[in-house]
């Protein structure tokens, strides 16, 4: 949900709630656990939501992840170019006039963001490392393995704004999240 | 398996021969309890073995029982690396409902090494759209109102296909225990849930932090953030000393080492959230809660029927759903079905165990195992999932969760009915 969006599902909800929100103030029941700190959230908070609330600060381009790709080391597990490794392909073969979901589960392809790919080379590369790059090198190999697949230009400047905004080729064409409800069957109408 | 247990065997041998006579003596009496068809070694008494510090402080099962976890699916456990990724529990070998700690199934995120943390230091934080983000240490939780529960867990891939040979290979990737921790729902009204909140984000402290996107309404209904195992404290590789457990779904979901919860108001699309999206809406709706599922797991495949005669089948059956209401089993491939019954009572979303006699008649045939749980759903057969989704039978999309054939030759061995 966008901004103007959020706030005004604020004014309109905000009277309505009012009572609930006295309730959901009301002190803890147990009072065991302690406040973190506004630091130690922030230390903490890596997963990207779809809108870049939690990226940091960087930027990096295609040209600076190819040589981080290299000089990392991604190349001995994932190929030179992103293909033909041990570890996941990262390019895929078929151009983007293929049906995305045909082209493999490629992570800078069907990703229907481009928040998920740079969260996860954030959170889980290079393996045995994870967590030492730095946010720009993050931005930078996010965006070589975009411009890998010919989802960004090569000279695209992938940042906190940027990043977000970047149109991956899935869009939109995935199906909706179940709505789950307890003691409830999966699916009505599926006989089993 | 270390050095440790051969030199305890060692010490059996040397124990046996130092005491031998007296040993012998003491235990006179024992072998007038020897059946007529016990060994020679058996009418002279077992061998004994000495007391062992090690043993007295941590017990050990006896080496005569050799039932061990397998890597699933053709990858290697542990690898050239070190990393660990699928590990499939012996259910063949399984009586009653408790799989041990020590045979529970594993899954780790991309292939994994084992975290070693110190429960001194490990955090749980929760924070995003609450009134008071909170920290929680292990002694906190412990200070809090605890549940113990039955839960299963269950792998996405756990997927019986022809290459099956046994049970283990099969459906090995499901084990249940006894889980004990605080509800999640305890720890989220300490915190005050904002409205607005309607999905979660739990992440693991392993290497890869894996994360998963769960609805809030599951978070207030039935999640543990769990502390204890089969009576003590989780072992490492199912998430000590902190995990969830997500009664009912997919297992990805019951995150290990988990040290933060963050409220948010939509599905937050982590890598493994990513992995789970689906093109087709009703793969997807789906996908998340596992649907009734039983196996036979006495006689299976790569069992030998000794000759015609009685037998108990028994097996497992559980839900995502809730409880197991029914279980039927069929000795002729289908044509006729008959209950089993329960061997004590099933539990929500828990493994319950079933029995049923049989007489062998020496005869080819099919067993098969049906459940329906509390919700009424019946588990299916693969050809009317097949049906469904309009696919052949062995591209069955979503979880698996459809009827097991075990076929039996007429020389009594046992093996996969799947032959797509």
């Amino acid at each position: 949900m966008g901004t103007p969006l959020r706030f005004l599902a604020c004014v309109l909800l905000g009277g309505f709630l009012l009572g609930a929100s006295v309730l959901a103030q009301s002190s803890a029941k147990y009072g065991v656990g302690t406040t973190p700190t506004a630091e130690e959230i922030r230390a903490w908070d890596i997963s990207i939501g779809p809108d870049g609330t939690e990226l940091p600060p960087g930027r990096g381009t295609a040209k600076e992840g190819a040589q981080l790709f290299t000089s990392k080391g991604c190349v001995a597990c994932h190929g030179a170019n992103g293909t033909g490794g041990r570890a996941p392909e990262l390019k895929s073969k078929d151009g983007p006039s293929v049906e995305t979901w045909k082209r493999g589960r490629i992570l800078p392809v069907r990703a229907p963001f481009a928040t998920i790919v740079w969260d996860y080379i954030n959170r889980g590369m290079p393996l045995g490392r994870e967590g030492s790059l730095k946010p720009d090198e993050v931005y930078a190999l996010t965006a070589f393995l975009l411009s890998l697949n010919e989802v960004i230009t090569e000279d695209f400047v992938l940042d906190q704004q940027s990043l977000p905004k970047v149109k991956m080729p899935l869009g939109d064409d995935y199906a909706s999240l179940p709505d789950w409800k307890p003691k409830t069957r999966r699916m009505k109408g599926y006989p089993y | 398996m270390g050095s440790k247990r051969l030199d305890r065997r060692e010490l059996l041998k040397h124990g046996a021969t130092l005491a031998g006579g007296l040993t012998l003596g003491a235990m006179a009496p024992a072998s007038g309890q020897t059946p007529a068809s016990g060994s020679p070694a058996a009418a002279s008494g077992p061998k004994m073995i000495r007391g062992d510090k090690d043993l007295i402080a941590y017990g050990d099962r006896s080496h005569f029982v050799t039932s061990v976890r397998i890597p699933h699916g053709g990858r290697p456990s542990p690898d050239a690396f070190g990393l660990v990724f699928h590990v499939a529990s012996p259910l063949q070998d399984s009586v009653g409902v408790i799989t041990p700690s020590s045979l529970h199934y594993v899954a780790t995120t991309r292939g994994s090494f084992l975290p070693d943390i110190d429960p001194k230091d490990h955090r749980l934080m929760i924070h995003g759209m609450v009134d008071r983000p909170l920290t929680f240490t292990m002694e906190d939780l412990k200070r809090l109102p605890s549940v113990t529960r039955l839960h299963f867990i269950e792998c996405a891939g756990n997927r019986s296909t022809p290459k099956a040979k046994n049970v283990q290979e099969s459906h090995g990737m499901t084990s249940n225990a006894e889980w004990t921790g605080v509800l999640l729902s305890t720890l989220l009204k300490e915190c005050g849930v904002k409205g607005g909140a309607t999905w979660f984000v739990a992440e693991g402290a392993e290497e890869v932090k894996g994360a998963s996107s769960m609805p809030i309404a599951k978070a207030m209904d039935d999640v543990i953030v769990a502390y204890g195992m089969n009576g003590e404290a989780v072992r490492p590789q199912n998430g000590f000393p902190l995990r969830l457990m997500v009664p009912g779904f997919e297992g990805i979901f019951s995150t290990k080492y988990v040290r933060r919860i963050k409220l948010v108001d939509r599905y937050y699309m982590n890598y493994n959230d990513y992995g789970h999206l689906r093109q087709d809406e009703k793969e997807a709706v789906l996908g998340f809660q596992w649907g009734p599922k039983s196996v036979i797991t006495r006689p299976s495949a790569g069992q030998q029927l000794a000759g015609k005669g009685f037998y108990e089948i028994t097996g497992l059956a559980w839900s995502g759903g809730g409880a197991i209401k029914r279980v039927e089993v069929s000795t002729d491939d289908g044509k006729h079905w008959m209950d089993a019954e329960f061997k004590g009572t099933p539990q929500r979303m828990a493994h319950a165990r079933f029995g049923c006699p049989w007489n062998w008649d020496g005869k080819e045939t099919v067993l098969l195992s049906r459940c329906t749980d509390e919700l009424g759903a019946v588990q299916p057969t693969r050809a009317q999932v097949a049906k469904f989704f309009n696919v052949p039978l062995g591209e069955v999309p979503g979880l698996d969760n459809t009827i097991q054939p075990w076929h039996v030759a007429s020389d009594g061995s046992v093996t996969n009915g799947h032959t797509t």
